[in-house]
């Protein structure tokens, strides 16, 4: 963290945009009709992914780290993106 | 080498440390642990959704685990995840005093999520909901049951770090220990931010 020299970011805003979409998610959660499951799986991960990219750029500083580590860091995202879709791929779609 | 090497400023909290990559050497090898926990988490994540894709009669997660009560946790892991990088950023300033208040917060506020944790497996194993019963039950407990130990595993290294900061180990000018336990807090938040919203809420 910390790594070059930037303006330290206003950690405090950062906690309460994570603590308020918590409660908006368990809220989304808790409102929606589980019969919608396309909508609430797109909406609770929307907001997990905005949460999480919150942490990394923010609070690991990622956003202000160097590019060679961004791209470390990337290429492993992508490397469980594939795995995660060629595991789900198996099963959504149609065997031969 | 070396004339590459001496083109990198050190970094502030890293003072007497010169590298080619002009990242720390200690954060550079935290980062590459943490993506090597990225996919160990991947795969345990990527089980449970496909697992979940291909079981048509999984419980819905609301009727057997307490969400107001994970939710509680969820907000005291972020808590502790502010307190941590306001610990980095008040020792970068030089302020030792509240680098120990946050390290203390921190601590404390990681303790609490286990006990949490704890009280949480207590109830649901009492109410019959094992890694036996079913194969949600199996997923979930090897799942958050990894996470928490990770959890402890950063318990343990904040007291450490704790107890150095108490001894005056840390300065405005070499705080790595801090800056690197910081990193691998904040992944375990955004590995639980990732789990709460997979297997809870969804």
């Amino acid at each position: 963290m910390a790594a070059g020299e930037h303006k330290t970011p206003n950690y405090m805003a950062i906690f309460w945009w994570l603590a308020g979409f918590t409660a908006v998610e368990v809220a989304y959660s808790s409102l929606l009709p589980h019969s919608q499951k396309a909508l609430l799986i797109l909406g609770l991960v929307g907001f997990a992914t905005i949460k999480a990219s919150l942490v990394a750029l923010y609070f690991m500083h990622l956003k202000f780290e160097r590019r060679s580590l961004g791209i470390i860091v990337g290429s492993t995202l992508i490397l469980g993106v594939i795995l995660v879709s060629v595991g789900m791929a198996e099963h959504l779609l149609p065997r031969p | 080498m070396e004339a590459i090497a001496l083109t990198h400023a050190p970094a502030p909290g890293h003072e007497e440390e010169y590298t080619t990559t002009g990242i720390p050497h200690d954060k550079m090898g935290m980062w590459v642990f943490l993506c090597s926990e990225v996919m160990f988490f991947t795969g345990l994540i990527g089980s449970y959704i496909v697992l979940r894709f291909a079981t048509p009669l999984w419980p819905q997660p609301s009727s057997v685990l307490n969400i107001p009560l994970t939710a509680v946790n969820t907000f005291i892991l972020i808590c502790s995840s502010v307190t941590m990088v306001q610990a980095l950023a008040a020792i970068s300033r030089g302020d030792a005093r509240k680098m120990k208040l946050f390290l203390c917060l921190t601590l404390l506020f990681g303790a609490t999520f286990l006990s949490i944790q704890g009280v949480e497996y207590w109830k649901l194993l009492h109410e019959g909901f094992n890694p036996h019963v079913s194969l949600f039950g199996s997923v979930f407990f090897t799942t958050t049951g990894f996470h928490g130990f990770h959890v402890f595993c950063g318990v343990v290294c904040m007291a450490f770090v704790t107890g150095k900061a108490f001894l005056g180990k840390y300065t405005q000018a070499r705080h790595q220990g801090i800056e690197t336990l910081g990193l691998y807090w904040h992944f375990v938040d955004l590995v639980w931010i990732v789990l709460f919203t997979i297997i809870y809420l969804i």
